[in-house]
Parts: C-alpha cells; sequence; structure tokens
C-alpha cells in the first residue's frame, strides 16, 4: 500500500468516523444523565431525512441543517416525555422512535417527491461543500506533510470540522463546568442531586436536549455532507454503532474519538478494498461490510474488558419511600 | 461508653427562647397508610433532639418532610420562629436545614470534595468553586473533628468517613439544624462514639440537632430532648435525665416489653457445621472471605458480630448455597459441595441446612407473590404438596400456610394475601416460620429482626432460641450488637473476610466487640476511636491503591 493510499483511506476514515462520533457524543451525554438512549438511530435518520428534504425543497443546506435538528429534537423530546417525565422504559420508548423513523420518512417522502421514498440529488447549495484551509493548495507538494494536510485535515465539510471540536468541548463541559459534575451526578446517584436541590427532571431533559442536537447534525451530514440526498434507512445501523463504540469507549469523550475512528476505519477499508485477493482465496466484500457490526457485537458482549455504564443508567428516578 | 455527659451547652430559659424547629399538626399520608397524624415537635436551639420510635412509626418521613423530600397533606412549620415553606430541598437548605440520610446520597465515583460541592456551586466553572471547597473543608475538619481526604473516592471510604461526607455537606451548606436519620446503624461502636463526639462538638457550635434512631441506649447518651413517635402519632416529649429506657421503650410499643431474652445456659452437643478455611472470591475480583474457619454445635447459637460488608453476606450466601466458595464445610461430618451444580439452595435444604437470609425482600420472598406461594418455595418438591406427578397441591399449601401463620402469630393470617402488603415484622414471620417448621439441623439467620417491630423481634428471639433448645445448630448474623449479645452462646467477630476472634458473651463486652469489629485484636495505646480512625485509613488506603481512580 503506497502513501497516498494510506492517506485517502485515512481521509475517508474521517469522514465515516463524523456522523458515528456526533452520534456517539449524543448518546455520551444523554447516558451520563442516566437515560439510554438507543434512539440514537431513528433520530439520525429523521434529521437525515428532513435536512435533505427541507435543503432540496429551500434550496439551502442551512435550512436543511435546522430541520435535521429540529426533527432530531423532536424525537428526543417525546423520548424525555416518555422516559423522563411518565418513568416509561427507556428501551421500549428508544426502539419505538427508531420504528417510528423508519417508517415515517419513507412515507413522507413518498409523498412529497414520489421517487420511492427518496429525496431527489442535491444540488450544490443543497449539500455542505468541502472547505479547503489556508495553504492547503501552497502546501501540497511538501513531501509527506503536504498531502497529509492537503488531503486528511483540509477539504472536509464544515460539519467534520465541528463534529471533531466537539470532543474537547464535551470533556470541557463535563469536567470543567458545574453543568457538567452535576450531569455526571445525576446519571451517577440522582437522589444525591435531588437532595442538593437540584432538579432531576431539569438536568435529564438538559442532556436530552443536547443529544437531539448533536443527532441532528448526525443526520443532517448523512445526507447532506457524506452523501447528496436521502435514501431509505440510510444511517444503516450507525446509531447502534454509535452506541457501541459508546461502551467501547467508556461514556468517555476522548476515548469516543478513537472508538469512533476505529469503526470509521472499517467502514473505509471495506470501501476501498471491495475483495481482497490472498492468493489461496479471495475475501468476499460482504465480509469487510460486515466487520463493524461484526466489531459492534464483540464489543456489546463484552469481549473488551469491564465498562462500568452510569450507574443510573435505565432506571428512572422515583423519590423512595 | 463515652465521657461525654448528655448536658446541653447553655440551657437557656425556654420562655423567651425562639424554637430552632416547631412543627405544628403535621399530617401525610401516602395512599391508606397515614404515615404522619397531626403531628407537633418543638426543638430547641443548641441541643440534641432524639426522636425514637419502631421501624414504621413515621420518623422518617416526618424529617423527610422537614427538609422537603415530601410535601405535608396539611400543618406548618416554623423555623427560628418564623413561618417557613419548605417545598424542596432547596428550600430546606435556604432555611439552614441540612439531613443525612440513612441511605447515604453520595455519588459513589465523584471525590469528596465534589461531593460536597454538588448543587451548592458558586458558578458556573467548577475550579473556583472545588477550591473553595477544600479549604473550608479543611477549617470544618479543624472545627469539628470531621477528618476525610478531600481527594478521596467515596467508594473508597469506609462507610463512617462517607457519614463525615454527608454531615460535611450539611454544613458547607452553612446548616444550623442538622437532622440524622438512624445514623449509627451502619457504624461501629468506636466510630458511634467518634460520631457521638462531632456532634457534642456542633452541639457547643450551637448547632440544632435532631436525632432519629430507634436504639434506646443512644437516646439515653447523646440527647437532651426525646419524643416518641408510634404509628404515625407523636405519643411524647420528654427530658432525657427525667426519663428511662424502660418507660421509653413501653411509649414505643404501647406496652410493656422485656429488654432482655430470657434463656437457659446452652447444652452444646455433637459438632454440627464445621467451616474449614473458606474463601470466596467475589464477581469483580475482591476476597470476600480469607479462609473463614469455624463450627457450630448442636444446641448452640453461634453469633457473628461485624460491620454489614465484611463477609458475613458472604459466609451466608455460601453454606445457604447461593454463591460458591473453596474450603470445607461438613454438616454431621459429611462434605458439602460448594461450587458446581450441587451446591445450590435446593440441595442444602436436602442436607439439613435451613436458610433465613439476609434481604427477605429480595432473597426470602417473591413480594409480588401471595403468602402460600412463598411458602412453598424451596420446598415445592415436597411431596405432600403434590397432587400428583404433573401438577401440585395448591390447597395443600394453603392449608399448611394457615398452619404456619397461626402458629407463628402472622397477621392478618390470610395465606392469599400478596407478600408486600404483609409488615416488616410479620414478613420476617412468614420466613422464619418457612425455615424453622422444616426441622433444619442446621438454621442460618441473617439480619433476623432487621426493620421488624419490637413486638415481633421479641416472637423471633424466641423462635430461635426454641430451635437452640431442641438441639439444632443456629448460625446467627447481626449487625445489631445488643442482638448478638441476648441470643448468642458464643460470638464471633468478622473483619475483612476473617474472623477476628472468638468470645464467651459473659467474658466480653461492646468496647471489646468494637474493636474486634475493626480490626484491631490488640489492646490499643491510644483512644480507641484514634486507633479505630487509622485502621480505617488504613484499609481505605489499601482500596485506594489496589484500585487506582478513574478520573475522565
Amino acid at each position: 500500500m503506497d502513501f497516498l493510499t494510506l492517506i485517502q483511506v485515512l481521509d475517508s476514515t474521517v469522514r465515516l468516523a463524523t456522523p458515528l462520533l456526533l452520534a456517539c457524543l449524543a448518546g455520551l451525554f444523554s447516558e451520563r444523565s442516566g437515560i439510554i438512549d438507543i434512539g440514537l438511530e431513528g433520530k439520525m435518520l429523521a434529521a437525515a431525512f428532513f435536512s435533505a428534504a427541507i435543503a432540496y425543497v429551500s434550496g439551502s443546506v442551512w435550512m436543511g441543517l435546522l430541520a435535521g435538528i429540529a426533527a432530531s429534537m423532536a424525537f428526543s423530546f417525546i423520548h424525555g416525555l416518555a422516559s423522563i417525565t411518565f418513568r416509561g422504559n427507556q428501551l421500549i420508548s428508544g426502539v419505538a422512535l427508531n420504528f417510528l423513523a423508519s417508517g415515517v420518512t419513507v412515507l413522507i417522502a413518498q409523498d412529497w417527491f414520489g421517487q420511492g421514498g427518496r429525496t431527489p440529488s442535491l444540488l450544490a447549495g443543497g449539500r455542505f461543500e468541502p472547505i479547503t484551509l489556508p495553504f492547503a493548495e501552497a502546501l501540497r507538494d511538501v513531501p509527506v506533510l503536504g498531502p497529509l494536510y492537503y488531503e486528511l485535515i483540509s477539504g472536509h465539510t464544515i460539519l467534520v470540522y465541528v463534529a471533531f471540536l466537539m470532543v474537547p468541548l464535551t470533556w470541557w463541559v463535563l469536567f470543567q463546568t458545574r453543568f457538567g459534575l452535576r450531569l455526571r451526578a445525576v446519571g451517577e446517584a440522582p437522589e444525591a442531586v435531588d437532595t442538593a436541590g437540584v432538579s432531576v427532571v431539569g438536568l435529564r431533559f438538559a442532556a436530552i436536549v443536547i443529544a437531539g442536537v448533536l443527532c441532528g447534525l448526525a443526520g443532517s451530514y448523512l445526507s447532506t455532507g457524506l452523501q447528496a440526498g436521502f435514501v431509505r434507512e440510510m444511517t444503516a445501523g450507525r446509531g447502534y454503532i454509535a452506541l457501541a463504540a459508546l461502551i467501547f469507549a467508556k461514556w468517555r469523550p476522548w476515548y469516543a474519538l478513537w472508538a469512533c475512528l476505529l469503526f470509521g476505519l472499517l467502514q473505509a477499508v471495506a470501501l476501498r478494498y471491495q475483495n481482497i485477493d490472498l492468493g489461496a482465496f479471495v475475501i468476499p466484500v460482504q465480509v469487510m461490510d460486515a466487520l463493524p457490526y461484526i466489531l459492534t457485537v464483540v464489543i456489546l458482549a463484552g469481549f473488551v474488558g469491564r465498562a462500568i455504564p452510569p450507574r443510573a443508567g435505565g432506571e428512572p428516578y422515583v423519590k423512595e419511600r | 461508653m463515652t465521657d461525654i455527659q448528655a448536658a446541653p451547652a447553655a440551657a437557656p430559659a425556654e420562655a423567651d427562647v425562639q424554637p430552632a424547629i416547631e412543627l405544628r399538626g403535621i399530617s401525610k399520608s401516602f395512599g391508606p397508610v397515614q404515615a404522619n397524624k397531626d403531628i407537633s415537635i418543638r426543638v430547641m436551639p443548641g441541643t440534641i433532639h432524639g426522636i425514637i420510635g419502631e421501624n414504621g412509626a413515621g420518623k422518617s418521613t416526618l424529617m423527610s418532610i422537614l427538609y422537603g423530600f415530601y410535601k405535608a397533606d396539611a400543618g406548618e412549620i416554623f423555623v427560628a420562629g418564623k413561618r417557613t415553606e419548605i417545598p424542596d430541598s432547596q428550600a430546606a437548605i435556604a432555611a439552614g436545614i441540612g439531613m443525612v440520610f440513612q441511605h447515604f446520597k453520595l455519588v459513589q465515583n465523584f471525590t469528596v470534595l465534589e461531593n460536597v460541592v454538588l448543587g451548592a456551586e458558586d458558578g458556573q466553572m467548577l475550579k473556583p468553586s472545588l477550591a473553595k471547597a477544600r479549604k473550608s473543608l479543611t477549617r470544618l475538619a479543624e472545627e469539628y473533628e470531621l477528618n476525610v481526604d478531600p481527594d478521596a473516592l467515596i467508594e473508597h471510604l469506609s462507610v463512617g468517613h462517607q457519614q463525615r461526607v454527608e454531615i460535611l455537606k450539611a454544613l458547607y451548606r452553612e446548616a444550623d439544624i442538622l437532622i440524622l436519620d438512624e445514623p449509627t446503624g451502619v457504624l461501629t461502636p468506636a466510630e458511634a462514639d467518634h460520631l457521638f463526639r462531632i456532634l457534642d462538638n456542633l452541639r457547643r457550635e450551637g448547632k440544632t440537632i435532631i436525632f432519629i434512631t430507634h436504639k434506646l441506649r443512644e437516646i439515653m447518651e447523646i440527647t437532651d430532648t426525646v419524643s416518641v413517635m408510634r404509628r404515625g402519632q407523636m405519643t411524647a416529649t420528654v427530658k432525657t435525665a427525667e426519663t428511662s429506657p424502660e418507660e421509653l421503650a413501653e411509649l414505643m410499643v404501647g406496652r410493656k416489653v422485656l429488654l432482655r431474652v430470657d434463656k437457659e445456659k446452652a447444652a452444646p452437643k455433637q459438632k454440627v457445621l464445621e467451616v474449614e478455611n473458606l474463601r470466596v472470591v467475589d464477581d469483580k475480583g475482591v476476597e470476600r472471605l480469607r479462609g473463614v474457619s469455624l463450627e457450630v454445635r448442636a444446641g448452640e447459637i453461634l453469633g457473628i458480630a461485624g460491620v454489614a460488608g465484611n463477609g458475613q453476606s458472604e459466609l451466608l450466601a455460601v453454606l445457604g448455597g447461593i454463591m460458591e466458595g473453596e474450603g470445607h464445610v461438613r454438616v454431621n461430618g459429611a462434605e458439602l459441595p460448594l461450587s458446581g451444580r450441587h451446591a445450590d439452595g435446593q440441595s442444602r435444604r436436602r442436607r439439613g441446612i435451613g436458610h433465613v437470609p439476609e434481604d427477605r425482600q429480595h432473597e426470602g420472598l417473591i413480594m409480588e407473590f401471595q403468602a402460600w406461594e412463598n411458602v412453598a418455595f424451596g420446598y415445592h418438591h415436597d411431596p405432600r404438596y403434590q397432587l400428583n406427578p404433573l401438577l401440585m397441591n395448591n390447597a395443600a399449601i394453603r392449608e399448611d400456610t394457615a398452619g404456619k401463620m397461626e402458629r407463628f402469630d402472622v397477621r392478618p393470617p390470610d395465606p392469599g394475601l400478596h407478600a408486600r402488603n404483609f409488615s416488616g415484622g410479620n414478613q420476617q414471620k412468614i420466613v422464619v416460620a418457612r425455615e424453622i417448621e422444616r426441622n433444619p439441623d442446621v438454621l442460618l439467620v441473617g439480619q433476623p429482626t432487621r426493620g421488624v417491630d419490637i413486638g415481633a423481634i421479641e416472637f423471633i428471639h424466641q423462635q430461635i432460641i426454641r430451635l437452640r433448645d431442641e438441639g439444632k445448630a443456629v448460625l446467627l448474623v447481626s449487625v445489631e450488637l445488643d442482638e448478638i449479645f441476648s441470643l448468642s452462646d458464643r460470638i464471633a467477630v468478622m473483619f475483612d473476610g476473617r474472623i477476628m476472634g472468638e468470645r464467651l458473651p459473659e467474658e466480653t463486652d461492646e468496647r471489646e466487640l468494637g474493636l474486634l469489629m475493626a480490626g484491631i485484636s490488640e489492646e490499643p495505646d491510644q483512644p480507641e476511636w484514634q486507633a479505630v480512625d487509622e485502621q480505617l485509613d488504613r484499609k481505605e488506603a489499601q482500596a485506594a491503591g489496589s484500585d487506582p481512580a478513574g478520573g475522565e
């Protein structure tokens, strides 16, 4: 494998890791507050559809982005209503949202565009364009560092940079601010937060809203950044992969970055090398495509060491008698 | 126990001093249960005011109302003479009220500092808040002997130190009135002594303390005034100096009670239960039993004393077939399998081991099942319970249950009632009846009277002694030293997965057992609370060392 191929695979890793990373951080905020969010998938899907649809109709990708975030937040709000306000089962609520998103996106897409549950392809203006960072052209011919800068670091859409900046930001919020302290506490011991005179419900809704925004970004990126338009089930299990990455990352932002990059790399390799010829036999493309999902199963089955989830995760908070 | 005298700092003439707290006509019900009924109470500033009552008398509910955790259905609260609404904990904190709950409200994987600051931060950013808290923690530690390492993780702290963190939390919020709910339940006697010293210091600084307990001895030792609650009502408020434990017990229960159990001297015979070098490692890889050896003879009660979490639960679990272990256990000379397919509760029962588990609501009963179904559990293979090889004879089980309920005075005697609808004492009687009436050779009993009212305690104690007198071996685990003393024929003390020593009840006292419970087997050359403290510090340092703190 030559240097340029490596750079290209890594470049594609960064693109593919972006939606995972945003969704993973969304899950991180939610689960750190004690709300299990299996509905990441559904929220992303809804955001992907509405951002593409509105971007197509309005011709503005920014309108699309807003619509995507709004759709994801609406889903988040339903999840919050069911699992925080009415103390329902968080898994069931999340699964229901996933089904809802899967059906509703195709239904509306068919009704609006009549193209078999997809949106028309987005033209320029309707999608995010790559940003060329300063000096990228000038430095392009510098050996090693040039292509690294030009191919790998420069030339992504704004959402990619946002996603990667979210990592230090999340760390900062979580570990340096009052809100972060309370958020971590409410996922571990809501009764401690309650007796300290802070609202458990308020904190959890705040976390859910943040998760909604991040999922909205993730979904919008899928349909207006990574690809040019919405197709049915285009999230393809990325929400679940993000959850696996979250467990792999032990609910920590920096680890989440590396976990998502790992999954992104697997996807990138699968894209690049369709059939790997080992001489004696050929590894078919299906095996490569399945790799991220296999890794997900391995991680969820607990083969990567003990991950201790936030203690109050999944439990609706009820004052004890 | 200590030289602390229950004397108010400067007893002011009550007439011209406003009460620190006054409750008027507080009522609260949970559905059909009236937890508090028209309760009025005045607590004078700078005093320690005890509230005593049985489990379920409504003490904790009353205090939770005062702390804004529940809302009263009726009644008024006055703080320092001013009528105050306390709709939530924030309001209670603002009114200068702090509360130390029975079950601590701490975030386990946070540091002491973070727990203290949580909810009382000084701004959006953490760093300045933490720095400020660190300073004030140092000051509080000096002022009140409340030493805790501010950077230690809560999960590495002993229970006694966790409790100090709770007190520090309240003091950091500048509470003038401190409510402690059953604070000594989890402490060794020496730790309790230290707590009383702290409370004494606080009283001297003019703080007001409300001290909730069901232990008469503590009331007599530390309080200035005591209020007695029974079935949701306040039955009396008296000066501690002018009352006696017997009088208080009668006020609590509503009739005369025996505070001591009557029993003959034991006549132990052959060895029934022999445990040799028993080891258990839990699923986190922590060694819970580190080579426990003991024996129980026919016709005697061996009491295991110790602070909760020192391996007693694991000992019962292994003997009862709930957990796997290594070592040797013999019943009537025959070896028991400690792991594998035959190490389960069913096989243990077949070998003549009855088990009254520590946690009756999770291990002893299924709360959502009816009493007769619960009576069949573990004994559902009993031929008397079978109609034919396929069907069970439910009528026979019901009838059997009705008989047990009558003999063990379970109220109401209705086999069709769900377990959760019985009071704690009656639930426990069902479990005890199920196990004792099987006539086991060995009875394992864990915390037989936890959360059980005094009347039922008397009865359960009598039943355990009756079984002993019939020549059975009884292994009793209890964190209540009083219970250990009144039932046991021999006492073994557990600490950190080991038996620290064995004593005869007539040749030892609470002080000696208290030191053993803290892992100190030699007479210390410093004040005992200090020795215990240092021992705990060593244990915590070990815990922190073996499990590096997970920051971010």
